[in-house]
């Protein structure tokens, strides 16, 4: 591409950066540890009793066992620990905010402030039986039960590569032509450079007994009716889908962005200097969503970005961490706002107003009645996802929905029998990846039980 | 500020830091570098007779080394000085020369005949240098030729040597022993008979260092095969400590001055050396490891602890703790500590409670209110150290003893004061009740 277009021109752009810039922008954030950063780092576990890390992973990954073996050089051993537990392990060693789970409750804290670093040694061990080609698991001998798993995300993957796993026969019906789902629509390119969710879905593939059908998505091509008709069991991992509305007038302006879809076509361009990007960006919403959108929009060449929440930091969504990385970014974040009309300029967006909020006297969110605009020529909407109910088709009326996403029980077992769900679409979760792994994990084992209710069942290693 | 100035068997040197006669003092242009860092001595690398010992040209060392690459353990199948004994001589005259205020004692390891010591002994004297130290100490290569090692193994052989030499030179001799020994007292002894000045101690323990599980070999593998080798470095400081302090507190020993070596690598190793009998120190692995700068902490290390103590010169802490070194039988069979664990430093690691429930004693809980939380049972406490030990924050756990006459909680008695198991019921040898209390 020719002369760079500057990052100081107002309007939608697409090229606002010199070509190089866009490929080191998008190139991993945090870069894998060396064999002896793995090693120095490896020796910092204490090897805990009854380790407050494995509580605080979702998937009870054994976490200083794990480590130790990668301290021990039985790295193949290290990488089996994690993903027996979480098969979607390499991916959540980039993408889980570990600060809050596993790194956080790490003892170390107390003693120096410094976590050992859970998540880049369990990419360290999950990249070396990748990069190698070693497989950890061997498929258990048929059982002659088949599955359907609606979904290939996350929970799906889970729920579908732990069945197989058993020896049971899988039918992923995926939506979109890619599986992964959010990992490959969603997150942070910089989280998952190298094409890692596509390497990873790969991975769990090779196991066997797992035919994944593109194209089929629940409500059109597929009906829950049919599936559980035509299959022993039927397991939901259809995550969210909707995008919430801003709840103001939303005049057919431009410049107003769906993070999600914006994200989607960011994680698929082949070509970033493509992407049209704003001059000065809004980002409404107080999420992953709205951190990943306003970094990358910054990596992209935007001048000023201001993320717009109408509560505190501590009622973000995202970490801390993910905050001041977005901070670092050259991100503003303003709290305590929420927006209250668009203006515009001949058809396009030319800035968002808004009135400051507070708690009132009964916690509840109030405006104050003070009101300042911010200018813009792009405004994301990043406020949050909510469950596509219609593609739960028929059978809406018998599954449970009622707080607006799917009720399960502690097995991920829905009101409807036969049917198991799991991942974001269920309710009680914190919209994890790591979460929507161990749902997947939880409804596969509760499926095999259920579908040879006298028999001990346990997954082998290869 | 405390002085450091150190007179060993009347060798004089600015401080009481030698290297070990080892590759660091193989030749001038290292030990000039020495001591310009600072050391106060060397003992130069082991001169033999000509024509000169030959070294593998593949690899000589191998490593038992921490998850983060720290040394702890070095083994080497290195053998004397390769060079030609005159190269060596003239060097040996030339640094004397140049640096008067330095130690410079001279090892040497000839065949045992008194022509082989005869011969050597009066060309290293015409050196200048000022003593000589007696190889009898390493366990590979020339042990096999009735050399080093060899020669420490059979005390007759080291007290005939010793005495060839004080016979034929005028050089303060130095023991150098081995500790691959079952009684490192025979051997000392023996020095002592045949006339030597001092002993040094410890040289390399026999070793392999790993196996290689590719070539099938011991390491270092040496075109496929692997000899045993000398082991040293810290790892060998607790044997050389013990083998120390058993020639500093035996009566027959009594006097001769010891040169503690093996496993020094702080101001506070050779501290403890020292307080345990050994006059001066050398070193060899830390040197090897770091370089010659390490000799700086060891001096001002030295000194500060020293001023913080009280001492102004070394001797007045040598063999300290000489006296405090007993046999188990000795001991207060009464003295009863408890674990304390601080809850303000505790990181609630769990290391101690399964580390003594698993192995010892089930004295340390898990939980209160159903928190984590790990507390000394003093019921069952023995006061053993393991979760000291195994505490990875320092200073969390320690240990408190119970005074004379209160109650032990483990055995409802009340603490009694000092007897051994030489007057214990249970000792079917009992003597009568000895009243011989530590020294303080
Ligand atoms: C922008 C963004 C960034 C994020 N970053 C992080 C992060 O850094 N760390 C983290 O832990 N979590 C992050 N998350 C959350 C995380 O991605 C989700 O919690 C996780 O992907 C949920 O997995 P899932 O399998 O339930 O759903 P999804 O990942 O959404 O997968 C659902 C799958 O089902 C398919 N599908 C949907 N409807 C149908 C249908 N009707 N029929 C058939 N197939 C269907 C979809 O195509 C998709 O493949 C992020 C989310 C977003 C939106
Ligand atoms: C490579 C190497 C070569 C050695 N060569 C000799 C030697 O020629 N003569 C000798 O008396 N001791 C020799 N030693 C033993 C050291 O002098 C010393 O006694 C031993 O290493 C213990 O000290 P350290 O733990 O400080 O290394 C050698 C040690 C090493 C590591
Ligand atoms: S080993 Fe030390 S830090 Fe760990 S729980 Fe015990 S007292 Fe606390």
């Amino acid at each position: 591409m020719a002369s760079a277009d500057s990052t100081k021109t107002s309007g939608i752009r697409a090229n606002r950066l010199p070509e190089e810039v866009y490929a080191r922008n998008f190139a991993d954030a945090h870069p894998a540890l060396t064999p002896n950063q793995a090693l120095v780092e490896s020796d910092r576990c204490l090897f805990c009793y009854d380790a407050p890390c494995v509580q605080a992973c979702p998937t009870g990954i054994d976490i200083p066992s794990f480590i130790r073996k990668i301290a021990t050089g039985n790295i193949k051993g290290s990488a089996q620990d994690i993903l027996s537990e979480n098969a979607c392990g390499a991916l959540c060693a980039r993408v889980c905010p570990t600060e809050v789970l596993c790194e956080g409750s790490c003892v170390r804290n107390l003693q120096e402030h410094k976590p050992v670093a859970i998540g880049a040694l369990q990419r360290y061990a999950t990249d070396w039986v990748f990069d190698r080609g070693v497989q950890v698991f061997q498929r258990a001998a048929d059982t002659g039960r088949r599955i359907a798993v609606v979904g290939g995300g996350p929970a799906g993957l889970s729920c579908a590569h732990r069945l197989a796993t058993l020896g049971h026969s899988v039918t992923v019906f995926e939506a979109h032509d890619k599986l992964g789902g959010l990992n490959e629509y969603g997150v942070a390119a910089y989280k998952v450079a190298g094409g890692i969710a596509q390497r990873e879905v790969d991975y769990l593939l090779e196991v066997g007994g797992i035919e994944v059908r593109f194209g089929q998505r629940l409500g059109k091509e597929l009906s829950l009716a049919a599936l559980r008709r035509d299959f022993d069991a039927v397991f939901l991992g259809i995550g969210l889908g909707a995008v919430n509305a801003l709840g103001i007038d939303e005049p057919a302006i431009d410049g107003v962005y769906d993070a999600i879809d914006y994200i989607a076509d960011l994680r698929q361009s082949q070509a970033l200097a493509t992407l049209p990007v704003g001059r000065s960006v809004v980002v409404i919403g107080g999420g992953m969503t709205a951190i990943d959108i306003a970094t990358q929009i910054r990596r992209l060449g935007a001048e000023d970005v201001t993320i717009v929440y109408r509560r505190g930091p501590e009622q973000m969504g995202a970490s801390t961490k993910e905050q001041d990385w977005a901070q670092t970014n050259g991100v503003r974040i303003k709290h305590w706002a929420r927006p209250t009309g668009l203006l515009s300029d001949g058809g396009h967006l030319a800035g968002v107003a808004f009135e400051y909020t507070r708690l009132d006297d009964q916690q509840r969110l109030a405006g104050t009645g003070e009101r300042f605009e911010l200018p813009a020529d792009m405004l994301f909407k990043a406020i949050g996802q909510v469950l596509v109910r219609d593609s739960l088709d028929g059978q809406v009326g018998l599954l449970d929905t009622a707080s607006g996403r799917i009720a399960v029980d502690a097995e991920r077992r829905t009101s409807l029998p036969g049917v198991w769900a799991g991942g974001d679409c269920v309710a009680g979760g914190r919209d994890l990846t790591v979460e929507a792994v161990q749902d997947g994990k939880l409804a596969a084992l509760s499926i095999d039980r259920a579908l040879r209710p006298a028999q001990a069942s346990g997954v082998r290693h290869g | 500020m405390a002085d450091l100035s150190s007179s060993f068997v009347g060798i004089r040197s600015p401080n009481p830091f030698w290297l070990a006669s080892a590759p660091p003092t193989d030749k001038a242009y290292n030990v000039n570098r020495a001591f310009e860092a600072g050391w106060g001595g060397v003992v130069w690398k082991t001169l033999g007779e000509d024509p000169p010992i030959v070294n593998v040209s593949g690899p000589r060392y191998g490593a038992l080394l921490g998850t983060a690459r720290n040394l702890i353990g070095f083994n080497n199948i290195e053998l004397i000085t390769d060079r030609l004994l005159d190269v060596n001589l003239r060097e040996i005259r030339q640094v004397k020369r140049d640096w008067p205020d330095r130690a410079l004692a001279v090892s040497l390891m000839v065949p045992c005949e008194e022509r082989a010591w005869k011969t050597i002994l009066p060309m290293v004297e015409d050196t200048g240098a000022d003593g000589i130290e007696l190889n009898f100490g390493c366990p590979h290569g020339m042990s096999e030729r009735g050399m080093g090692s060899a020669v420490g193994q059979v005390p007759e052989y080291v007290e005939m040597v010793v005495r060839w030499c004080k016979e034929n030179s005028r050089l303060p001799v130095i023991v150098k022993l081995t500790p691959n020994v079952t009684n490192i007292l025979a051997p000392a002894r023996a020095a002592q008979r045949g006339g030597a000045d001092a002993v040094s101690l410890i040289n390399t323990v026999s070793a392999i260092m790993s196996v290689d599980l590719d070539g099938m070999t011991p390491s270092p593998s040496v075109g496929g095969r692997g000899a045993h080798g000398g082991y040293c470095g810290p790892a060998v400081k607790p044997i050389a400590l013990r083998m120390l302090g058993e020639i500093a507190r035996d009566p027959e020993c009594r006097g001769v001055p010891l040169s503690g070596i093996g496993g020094i690598a702080t101001w506070r190793d050779a501290a403890e050396f020292m307080a345990l009998g050994a006059s001066n120190v050398q070193v060899c692995t830390a040197a090897m490891v770091y370089g010659f700068k390490v000799v700086e902490d060891m001096i001002d290390g030295l000194v500060n602890w020293m001023d913080a103590k009280g001492y102004r010169s070394v001797p007045e802490f040598v063999g300290k703790a000489v006296p405090n070194f007993v046999d188990w039988e000795q001991l207060d069979l009464n003295y009863t500590v408890k674990a304390r664990i601080d809850q303000s430093l505790c990181i609630r690691c769990g290391r101690c409670h399964i580390a003594c429930e698993d192995t010892s004693h089930q004295a340390i809980t898990r939980e209160r209110d159903g928190k984590r939380h790990f507390e000394v049972i003093d019921a069952e406490c023995v006061g053993c150290n393991l979760c000291v030990n195994v505490c990875p924050v320092d200073q969390c756990i320690t240990l408190e003893s119970l005074p004379v006459g209160t109650p032990d909680p483990r055995t409802g008695q009340p603490v009694r004061s000092y007897a051994n198991w030489t007057s214990h019921p249970n000792n079917p040898a009992q003597r009568a009740p000895a009243a011989t209390a530590p020294v303080k």
